[in-house]
């Protein structure tokens, strides 16, 4: 008879927890930094898909699991890119964007996979190469925190160290600083001379670089072969964990760890016979319950800062 | 309309480039595209019968996009509903007409409710209705899925299928020799109600003032949260028939296993209708021929109906650009102020 605890408190849950959350890190990162720049970036999803396909046909043909991921950050980019000249230069709406991009990524790269394979469903007929993962010398001998930290794949690691990045990137740079005004208010970022266009150009770009390393992850890592669909919602998961996150660096990471841990515990407790289907909607149904606390609470301060400068007039 | 017509031009062109690229015979290839769906009546009962859940979504769609809310929530609740209406046909014991009526107007009214939900929240604490939507969709996925596969389905079957309908719950087919239903009907009464509803009340003035400006509307002493999730509940219950329609019209069993998709495809639609219910029909029409062309392509050559998705791409990202002509008119008045000084 197992129970729940038993599942949990065990260092393999933890390390797939680490392993789970990886993907949806990098697009929650990726979607900070556009959405503190003004603008939202919901292709997230699309680019992923994109970039984890990029990565396998490269490293097919390269035989190098590097150049390939190499290849899978590009492509992200070069999809935020096209997503940043439509709306910034043709102003098509950043939502409307956003489902095309989507639209084209989930057709778009079963179109070239058969092309390429002659294979809708996966590419297992491509010899793609995975990314290693690495053994950290000390941590590893740790007893219960080395079976947890040590031995992920590289790309797990890069993604911790992408939180560090985009944290100083946003909080101590003047890129960042400029990011973050352009968000606050465009028309006062541009008085004082921050070109906006610009901004959101990078931080899009951005924010698809992240988004393509997530993809990349998917299909030279958390799998060895590219699937259609593979994403298979991580960038939903991804902006709901920025929502949720309330636009700070640590909130976002520490809601994808949230959701890395869902993701994980609905993949643990089908040994328990608890449906799937219905633990894979804790994650969003969290997100539901965080956004609406949220949104009474700005909703109250709103309302008590209009009480008081109503009643500020009478008192003088 | 010169937009979208000019649009529709490059969407098909870009179509030709690819086929041209990919096929080894491009030109017996576009023909195929062009004009198999109109070449046998199986094929035109096709595109009508594709046409019929995308006038729903996209007439959803086009009521949210109308009164400015970005709400992408038709996706679930055609897959719930689907849910709802496929028990009801399955276990339900009811009459000729009344099993399959009862079937989608439960699927609308379920569909109503969970689509109000984002509307309350949005109109109430504006939290917003994007998010929330997309939210809903992954969790009535969920749980119609788990609903499925714990209690509607079939172990004697291979795949995950439900149980058969039972043969009343059926809707009619209106052509024979197609699979046209009565769908269809029902459809264009939706559209004619809705460019009413919009057109010819009060209720319609205030959602078409709300979705010009929030803000305005309610100064000027419309009730705009009243208003919001007014149309979520107009938006969920035609979303929820579609999707009721949709099995029971297509299918004996249910069987989607992943959400249908008609949700962007209703978004997709609505752009291309400008969100005017009557051009709803043309959107649909346009979107399901070239879906059946694409098909038939994919079996008939050697070009894959993925294909489309790029061109689907291609339109929304064009059509909903509003600088997209200006900004090459823009250009060449630049230029030629260039040249004069």
């Amino acid at each position: 008879m197992h129970s729940l605890l038993d599942v949990i408190l065990t260092t393999d849950f933890a390390f797939s927890v680490l392993r789970v959350m990886t993907p949806i890190l990098f697009a929650a990162l990726g979607a900070l930094i556009s959405n503190r720049a003004g603008i939202i970036n919901i292709g997230l999803e699309g680019i992923m898909l994109v970039s984890a396909l990029t990565g396998v046909v490269v490293s097919a043909y390269t035989h190098s699991a590097w150049v390939g991921l190499l290849a899978a950050a590009m492509g992200g980019t070069l999809i935020a890119g096209i997503l940043a000249f439509f709306t910034l230069q043709f102003k098509t709406h950043i939502i409307l964007g956003g489902i095309a991009i989507n639209l084209f990524a989930s057709g778009g790269t079963v179109f070239i996979l058969y092309l390429l394979s002659g294979d809708k469903g996966s590419s297992t007929s491509l010899p793609s190469k995975v990314l290693p993962s690495i053994d950290i010398p000390l941590i590893k001998d740790i007893p219960v925190l080395g079976p947890i930290l040590s031995g992920h794949h590289v790309l797990t690691y890069a993604a911790i160290l992408a939180v560090f990045v985009v944290y100083y990137l946003l909080n101590k740079t003047p890129l960042g600083l400029r990011i973050r005004s352009v968000g606050e208010n465009p028309h006062a970022a541009q008085s004082v001379g921050v070109s906006v266009m610009k901004t959101q150009y990078i931080a899009l770009l951005l924010s698809g670089f992240f988004a393509g390393l997530g993809g990349a992850y998917m299909s030279m890592g958390y799998l060895s072969m590219f699937s259609r669909d593979m994403t298979a919602g991580r960038g939903w998961i991804a902006l709901a964990a920025e929502a949720m996150g309330r636009g700070t660096t640590l909130g976002t990471s520490l809601t994808s760890l949230l959701f890395g841990a869902a993701d994980a515990l609905s993949n643990a407790l089908q040994v328990l016979k608890i449906p799937a289907e219905l633990i894979g909607t804790v994650p969003y149904i969290a997100t539901l319950v965080g956004l609406v606390v949220y949104a009474i609470n700005e909703t109250r301060r709103k309302n008590n800062k209009k009480l008081k400068s109503k009643s500020q007039p009478s008192a003088k | 309309m010169f937009r979208t017509s000019a649009v529709i031009l490059i969407a098909l062109i870009v179509a030709f480039l690819i086929i041209s690229l990919v096929s080894s015979q491009p030109w017996h290839t576009i023909q195929i595209f062009m004009f198999e769906p109109v070449s046998s009546k199986a094929h035109i009962g096709n595109v009508i019968e594709m046409a019929i859940p995308l006038m729903f979504s996209g007439l959803a769609l086009s009521l949210l996009f109308k009164a400015n809310l970005f709400n992408l929530g038709a996706e679930g609740i055609f897959y719930f509903s689907g849910v709802v209406a496929a028990s009801i046909a399955i276990h339900a014991q009811l009459g000729n007409w009344l099993h399959p009526a009862v079937a989608v107007l439960a699927g609308g009214l379920v569909g109503a409710l969970l689509s109000a939900i984002p509307g309350i929240l949005k109109a109430k604490w504006n939290a917003s209705e994007l998010v929330t939507s997309l939210m809903f969709n992954s969790i009535l996925f969920g749980v119609g899925l788990y609903l499925l596969n714990y209690k509607l389905r079939d172990a004697k079957a291979f795949a995950t299928v439900s149980y058969k309908f039972q043969p009343t719950a059926i809707l009619d087919k209106l052509v024979p020799g197609t699979r046209i239903h009565t769908g269809l009907i029902v459809v264009l009464v939706c559209i004619v109600a809705v460019h009413f509803f919009l057109y010819k009340t009060k209720w319609g003035y205030e959602l078409r003032m709300t979705g010009i400006n929030r803000n305005f509307a309610e100064y000027s002493g419309i009730k705009t949260a009243k208003v919001i999730i007014l149309v979520h509940l107009i938006a969920g219950f035609i979303a929820g028939m579609g999707g009721s329609i949709e099995v029971l019209g297509m299918y004996n069993r249910f069987q989607w296993t992943a959400l249908p998709g008609y949700g962007f495809d209703g978004a997709l639609v609505a752009m291309l209708a400008k969100n005017k219910p009557f051009a709803v029909i043309g959107g649909a029409f346009f979107l399901a021929y070239i879906r059946i062309g694409a098909d038939q392509m994919a079996r008939m050559s050697d070009v894959p109906s993925e294909m489309i998705a790029i061109i689907q791409a291609v339109i929304i990202l064009l059509i909903s650009a509003e600088q997209f002509l200006k900004f090459f008119k823009n250009r060449m008045l630049l230029r030629e102020a260039a040249k004069d000084a």
